[in-house]
C-alpha cells in the first residue's frame, strides 16, 4: 500500500522538481548553483526510493486522472528505475565537478538552468509510457543539449552545436512522422496497449523505419554519427560527460522500449541490420579515436564505437539475458564516460590545451585525474570486474546463445581497439618528466568526481548479479493502472 | 561471513591493501613504504603458512560469490593453489626485499611499489581461483597491473615493449575469455573439478571442445610464452631486474604455466586431454618451444635477453611435463613451478647485481667478474648448473622425473628433448661460467660502485644467495617429507587416482 | 484517391523535399527554413490522417499533436537562429 502511494509522487517528483528549479535557477541566477545542488542531493533519493517501489511491480500513473489518449501517463519499471537512479547519481557528480569547473566563468549562470532542463527532460523519457510524450520529451533534451553545447562560445562550439540541432531536428521529425502513421495504423500513442497482440493488420513498415531512423540520428548510431564528435568535443567538459554519458542513451531507451513492446515481432532482418551497423560503429569509431589528435576528439569517437555495442541488442533480442547485459552496458559506459571526460576536461583546464602528444607532463600534476582515466578506460576494455566486462560476457553468451557468435568476434575486437586508444593516453604517464609550473589548478572536488565515477564504473560488476535480477524482475509492458 | 570464508581474502588482502596506501604515500617516506612492503609480504607468508598447515589436516578454505546468476567468484586453498600460493609468497617477499634495494633513489618509488603489490595480489588471486572465470579475472588484473613495471624506466625503449607486452598479453586476455565463454555456453559450469569436467560432454561436442582447448591454450600460452606467442617476453626484459624477476619466475609467466597446468588437469582432465590428442598437441608445442629458446638464448650477447630466452625454453617443462599424460611426467612439470622459480629469481637477481655494482649488461664484459664478486657468481653458476640438470640440483630433479614419466607414457621422444635441451643449456650457460671464472678481468668495468661491507649491497646479495641456498635444497632433499617433490607427488596422487 | 490521403502524401512530399534542401544546402538560414518546411508536412499528415475514423468529427487526438508540435518547432527554431546570428557575427556574441 505504501508503495502505491509514494511511487506516483516520486514519479511526479522526479519530473517537476528539476523543472521548477531549473525555472528559479534562470529567473535567480546568483542561487543558480545552489539550485543545481538541491537537485543533486533531492534526485538519487528520490529515484532510489521509486527503484525501490518498483522493483515488486512496474509503476503506471495518469497524471491528474486523465486516461490515454488525451492525458499524460507515467510509467516505470525496474529498468526505467535503475536509469532514472544512474541520472541521478552522474549528474550529482557532475554538479560538483561543475562547480569547480565553471568557478570563473561567466557561462556558469546559463549552464544550470539548462542543466536542469536536461535533467528533468531525461526522467521525462525515462518516466513516459506513451510514444508522443517521448517525443516531446525527447525534444526538451536536444534543446537543451544543443544550448549546453554552444556554451563552449567558441565558434567551433557553436558551429558543432548548430549541426547537433539540424541533426536532432531532423531526426525529432522523422521521429513524429513515424508516430503518426504509428497512431493511424493502431489507433494509439501508449506504448502497452500498441504492444497488446492482434491490434493491427499490417506490420507498419512506415512507422517502424522512419521512428528507428529518427532515434538512430539522435542516437549517434553509425553512419548518422557525424554530428556527435564535434558537439561533444567543443562542449565544456561537464557538458561533454552529460552528453556521452546519459544524453545519447535516452534515444537508445526509447528504441529499446519500442522493440520489446510494439515492434517486438519485427523480422529478424531488421535486427541484424542494426547490429551491423553497430558493429561498423564499434571499427569505425574505435579506429577514428585511434587516429585523433585531441583527447576530447579521442574520448568522443570511443562514444561512437561504445553506442555500437548496444545495437548489437537487436539481433540477439531474443536471446535470454540481452536486455540485462545492456541494461548492464548502458549504465557501465555512462560512469566510464562521464569519468573520461571529466578527467579529460582537468588535463583541458591544467594544461591550457589537450593535445594527446603534449601530455606527458599531466603525470606528475594530476595524477588523480589520469588514474581515473586510467581505470574507467580499463572499464571500457571490459577488464574485470567492470561492469563493462559482465555487460560484454552478458552479450558474447547471447550471441552464443543465439549461434550468431560472429557477433562475438566484433566484441572482442572492439575491447583491444579501446586498449589501443586508453593505453594511447595513459601511456604519457610513463614519459621522463619535465619541470613542473604554470597551468590553472585543478580542485580536490575536481579531481575526485571522475575517479569516484571510474571507481563506480569498476565495481559495477560486483553488484551486477542483483541488477541482473531486478531488471529480469517485473515483465515489461505488464503495468498495473493506479490512479485511475 | 565466517573467518574460514575470509581466509583467502586475507590473503589477498595483505598485499593489495599495502598495495594501495603505497600510491598514496609521498616519494620519501621511504622507512613506511618499506615497512608496509615487507610487513604485507611477512602476513601474506604467515597467513598461506597457517592455510598449508591447515590443509595437511584436510581443512579447506573456499570464498564464494555470486558474480553472475549461474556464476560464481571462487577463491578456494586445494592443494596445487596452495603449492603456487606458497611459492609466490615467498618469492614475493624476497623479492620486496631486493627490490627496496635496487630501487634506492630512483625516481617514482610509491608508484613501482603499489603496481608491485597489485602484481602479486594478481598472481595469487590467479593460484587461488577456484574457476576458470575467478582465473581470467585475476589474469587480466595481472597483465594491467605489470604494464607500469615494464614501462617504469620511461625510456622510448620500455615504452615500446610496453606496448609490445600489451599487444600480446591482451590479446591472449581476449582469446582466453572468448574460450572461457565458449567453454561455459557448453558445459554449463567453470568450477575446477579434479580430474575435469568436460569429459561428460566430449561425446556430444567433441569438434568444439578440442577447439576451445586449442583457444584456451593460445589465451593462456601468451603468458606461459609458448612459442610463437613469446615475443613479449626478450622485450620486456628492459624492466629494473626484480621485475624480470618477478615476471620471469614469480608472477607473469607462472600464471600462464601454472593455467595450462589447471586447464590440463581441472578443466579438460588427463584423460579428456590424453584420449582426444590435445596432450599429445600442447606437448609438442612445448618441446618446440624448448628447442627454439634453447637455439635463440645461444645468439644473444646481451646477459638478461639471454636470460629471457632460456625462460622461455624452461618454462615449457612444466607444459610438457603436464602434457605427457603420466603421473610422473606431471610431478615433474609441476615441481618445475619451485624448481624454475627458484633458479630463475636467483639468475635475474645476480643479473641484477652485476648491473648494479659494476654496470655489466653485456656477456662480454663479464670477464673476469667471478673474482670480484665471488658470492653472487657463485648463486649464479650453481642455478645456470641447475638449469643444465647437473646432478643433484633442482633442474635435475626435474628433467629425471620427466624423463621417466615420459617412458612411462610411451612418449619417448620426449627424452630426446630433454637431453637436447640440456646440451643447449650447457652450450649457452658454460662459456659464461668459463668467462667469468677464469678469463683475465677487464681492466675497469663499465661503471663500478663500490659498497664497504662486502662485493655489493647487503640487500641485495642476501636475498640472492638465500634463494640460490633455497633451489641447492630442493635438489639435494627432493625426496625429504614436506619437500616439493613430495607435496607434488601428493597433489598428482589426486589427479591419477583410478 | 480520397482527399485526406492526397494531404498526407503531399505532407510526405513537403517532407522529403525539405529534407533534401537541410542536407543540400550550406546556408544557416535555409537550412532553418528547410526543417521548418519539414515540420509543415509532418503536421499536414497528421491533420490529414486525423480523419481516420468514419464519421461527422475527425479525431482530436492528432490535432492536440500538431499543436504540441508547432511549440516546439517555434521554440527549436528560435534556438537555431540565435546559433546562426552568432556564427555569423563570429561566434562573439557573450
Amino acid at each position: 500500500m505504501n508503495a502505491t502511494l509514494t511511487g506516483p509522487t516520486l514519479a511526479v517528483l522526479l519530473i517537476v522538481a528539476p523543472l521548477v528549479l531549473a525555472i528559479a535557477a534562470f529567473l535567480a541566477p546568483r542561487f543558480a548553483g545552489r539550485f543545481g545542488f538541491v537537485n543533486a542531493a533531492l534526485m538519487p533519493a528520490a529515484a532510489a526510493g521509486l527503484l525501490a517501489a518498483v522493483a515488486e511491480s512496474p509503476l503506471s500513473y495518469a497524471l491528474g486522472d486523465w486516461g490515454a489518449p488525451l492525458g499524460i501517463r507515467l510509467y516505470a519499471d525496474s529498468l526505467s528505475g535503475i536509469l532514472l537512479l544512474a541520472t541521478a547519481v552522474i549528474l550529482a557528480c557532475v554538479t560538483v565537478h561543475a562547480r569547480g569547473y565553471f568557478a570563473r566563468s561567466a557561462i556558469r549562470s546559463s549552464f544550470w538552468p539548462l542543466v536542469l532542463f536536461l535533467h528533468a527532460a531525461l526522467n521525462g523519457i525515462f518516466l513516459s509510457a506513451d510514444v508522443f510524450n517521448l517525443y516531446v520529451a525527447l525534444e526538451l533534451l536536444s534543446l537543451a543539449a544543443v544550448a549546453l553545447v554552444a556554451l563552449g562560445n567558441e565558434a567551433a562550439a557553436v558551429a558543432a552545436a548548430f549541426r547537433y540541432l539540424l541533426a536532432s531536428l531532423v531526426a525529432s521529425l522523422s521521429y513524429l512522422l513515424g508516430v503518426s502513421l504509428l497512431y493511424h495504423g493502431y489507433g494509439t500513442l501508449d506504448l502497452a496497449l500498441l504492444a497488446e497482440p492482434g491490434r493491427h493488420g499490417a506490420f507498419p513498415w512506415a512507422a517502424l523505419a522512419l521512428m528507428t531512423a529518427g532515434l538512430a540520428i539522435k542516437g549517434a548510431l553509425f553512419p548518422v554519427h557525424f554530428w556527435l564528435p564535434r558537439a561533444h568535443a567543443e562542449a565544456p567538459a561537464p557538458v561533454s560527460a552529460l552528453l556521452s554519458a546519459l544524453v545519447v542513451k535516452a534515444p537508445l531507451y526509447v528504441l529499446l522500449r519500442l522493440w520489446i513492446g510494439p515492434f517486438a515481432d519485427v523480422p529478424q532482418a531488421v535486427g541484424e541490420l542494426l547490429g551491423l551497423l553497430g558493429c561498423a560503429a564499434i571499427l569505425w569509431g574505435s579506429v577514428q579515436a585511434l587516429r585523433q589528435e585531441r583527447l576530447k576528439l579521442l574520448v568522443a569517437y570511443s562514444t561512437v564505437a561504445q553506442i555500437g555495442y548496444l545495437f548489437l541488442f537487436f539481433p540477439l533480442a531474443r536471446a535470454t539475458a540481452v536486455l540485462d547485459a545492456v541494461a548492464l552496458f548502458v549504465l557501465a559506459h555512462a560512469l566510464a564516460k562521464a569519468a573520461m571526460f571529466l578527467a579529460a576536461g582537468n588535463i583541458l583546464a591544467c594544461l591550457g590545451h589537450d593535445r594527446i602528444k603534449e601530455l606527458d607532463r599531466v603525470a606528475g600534476r594530476l595524477p588523480v585525474s589520469l588514474a581515473a582515466f586510467g581505470v574507467a578506460g580499463a572499464c571500457l576494455m571490459g577488464m574485470p570486474p567492470s561492469g563493462n566486462f559482465v555487460a560484454k560476457w552478458l552479450l558474447v553468451a547471447a550471441a552464443f546463445e543465439s549461434g550468431e557468435w560472429g557477433w562475438s568476434l566484433v566484441v572482442i575486437a572492439g575491447s583491444l581497439l579501446s586498449a589501443g586508444y586508453v593505453f594511447r593516453v595513459v601511456g604519457h604517464a610513463f614519459t621522463p618528466e619535465q619541470a613542473r609550473e604554470g597551468g590553472a589548478a585543478i580542485s580536490a572536488s575536481m579531481s575526485v568526481t571522475p575517479f569516484l565515477l571510474a571507481l563506480l564504473a569498476l565495481l559495477l560488476g560486483l553488484i551486477a548479479a542483483p541488477l541482473v535480477e531486478l531488471v529480469d524482475s517485473p515483465l515489461p509492458g505488464a503495468a498495473t493502472v493506479v490512479g485511475r | 561471513m565466517s573467518w574460514p570464508e575470509l581466509m583467502p581474502l586475507l590473503v589477498l588482502a595483505s598485499s593489495f591493501v599495502p598495495g594501495l596506501i603505497i600510491f598514496a604515500l609521498p616519494e620519501d617516506s621511504h622507512v613506511l613504504r618499506s615497512t608496509l612492503n615487507i610487513g604485507g609480504a611477512t602476513v601474506k607468508l604467515l597467513l598461506v603458512a597457517w592455510m598449508i598447515w591447515k590443509a595437511g589436516a584436510g581443512v579447506h578454505y573456499e570464498f564464494r560469490t555470486e558474480l553472475l546468476p549461474g556464476l560464481d567468484f571462487v577463491l578456494r586453498s586445494d592443494e596445487l593453489a596452495l603449492f603456487f600460493v606458497g611459492l609466490s609468497a615467498l618469492l614475493w617477499l624476497v623479492t620486496t626485499i631486493y627490490a627496496v634495494g635496487y630501487l634506492e633513489d630512483s625516481p617514482h618509488r610509491s608508484r613501482f611499489f603499489g603496481f608491485f603489490s597489485i602484481c602479486v595480489t594478481a598472481t595469487v588471486g590467479a593460484a587461488l581461483a577456484g574457476n576458470l572465470l575467478t582465473f581470467l579475472i585475476f589474469y587480466e588484473l595481472l597483465t594491467l597491473s605489470t604494464y607500469p613495471l615494464v614501462v617504469h624506466r620511461e625510456t622510448d625503449e620500455a615504452r615500446r615493449a610496453g606496448r609490445v607486452y600489451l599487444a600480446y598479453t591482451l590479446s591472449g586476455g581476449a582469446l582466453a575469455t572468448l574460450g572461457t565463454l565458449w567453454l561455459y555456453y557448453v558445459t554449463g559450469t567453470l568450477d575446477f573439478a579434479t580430474g575435469g569436467f568436460v569429459a561428460p560432454f566430449v561425446p556430444a561436442h567433441t569438434g568444439t571442445l578440442a577447439g576451445i582447448f586449442a583457444v584456451l591454450v593460445a589465451g593462456i600460452g601468451v603468458k606461459a610464452a609458448l612459442v610463437p606467442l613469446h615475443g613479449w617476453l626478450p622485450r620486456a626484459m628492459i624492466a629494473p631486474a626484480p621485475v624480470s624477476a618477478l615476471l620471469h619466475a614469480v608472477a607473469v609467466v607462472k600464471v600462464g604455466a601454472f593455467g595450462l597446468v589447471r586447464l590440463v588437469f581441472d578443466v579438460y582432465g588427463v584423460g579428456v586431454t590424453s584420449s582426444q590428442g590435445l596432450a599429445q598437441g600442447l606437448a609438442v608445442v612445448a618441446a618446440i618451444t624448448i628447442l627454439y629458446g634453447s637455439l635463440r638464448a645461444l645468439a644473444q650477447s646481451n646477459l638478461k635477453r639471454l636470460l629471457a630466452y632460456s625462460t622461455v625454453s624452461q618454462l615449457s617443462f612444466i607444459a610438457l611435463g603436464a602434457a605427457l599424460g603420466s603421473p610422473v611426467a606431471a610431478t615433474g612439470g609441476i615441481v618445475h613451478l619451485v624448481h624454475q622459480g627458484l633458479m630463475k629469481v636467483t639468475l635475474f637477481f645476480a643479473a641484477g647485481n652485476l648491473a648494479v655494482t659494476l654496470g655489466i649488461h653485456e656477456i662480454r664484459d663479464l670477464r673476469g667478474v667471478g673474482r670480484r664478486m665471488p658470492w653472487t657468481m657463485a648463486a649464479f653458476t650453481l642455478c645456470a648448473f641447475g638449469m643444465i640438470g647437473v646432478p643433484p640440483l633442482a633442474g635435475f630433479v626435474t628433467k629425471w622425473t620427466i624423463g621417466v614419466g615420459a617412458l612411462d607414457g610411451d612418449m619417448g621422444w620426449a627424452v630426446w628433448i630433454l637431453v637436447a635441451s640440456s646440451v643447449l643449456n650447457a652450450l649457452y650457460f658454460l662459456p659464461i661460467l668459463y668467462s667469468a671464472w677464469f678469463a683475465t678481468p677487464l681492466s675497469v668495468w663499465p661503471e663500478e660502485r663500490s659498497f664497504p661491507r662486502a662485493e655489493t649491497s647487503l640487500v641485495l646479495l642476501l636475498p640472492t644467495l638465500f634463494t640460490a641456498g633455497a633451489a641447492l635444497i630442493v635438489g639435494l632433499f627432493a625426496s625429504a617429507p614436506y619437500s616439493p617433490l613430495e607435496w607434488t607427488q601428493l597433489i598428482v596422487g589426486k589427479y591419477f587416482r583410478p | 484517391m480520397s482527399a485526406p490521403l492526397l494531404y498526407a502524401l503531399v505532407g510526405v512530399a513537403l517532407f522529403c523535399m525539405a529534407l533534401h534542401w537541410v542536407i543540400a544546402c550550406a546556408d544557416p538560414l535555409r537550412r532553418i527554413l528547410a526543417v521548418n518546411v519539414m515540420s509543415s508536412g509532418v503536421f499536414l499528415v497528421l491533420v490529414a490522417l486525423a480523419r481516420r475514423v468514419p464519421g461527422p468529427s475527425p479525431d482530436p487526438v492528432p490535432h492536440a499533436m500538431v499543436i504540441t508540435g508547432i511549440v516546439v518547432a517555434v521554440s527549436a527554431t528560435a534556438l537555431a537562429i540565435v546559433l546562426a546570428s552568432r556564427m555569423r557575427s563570429g561566434a562573439a556574441g557573450r
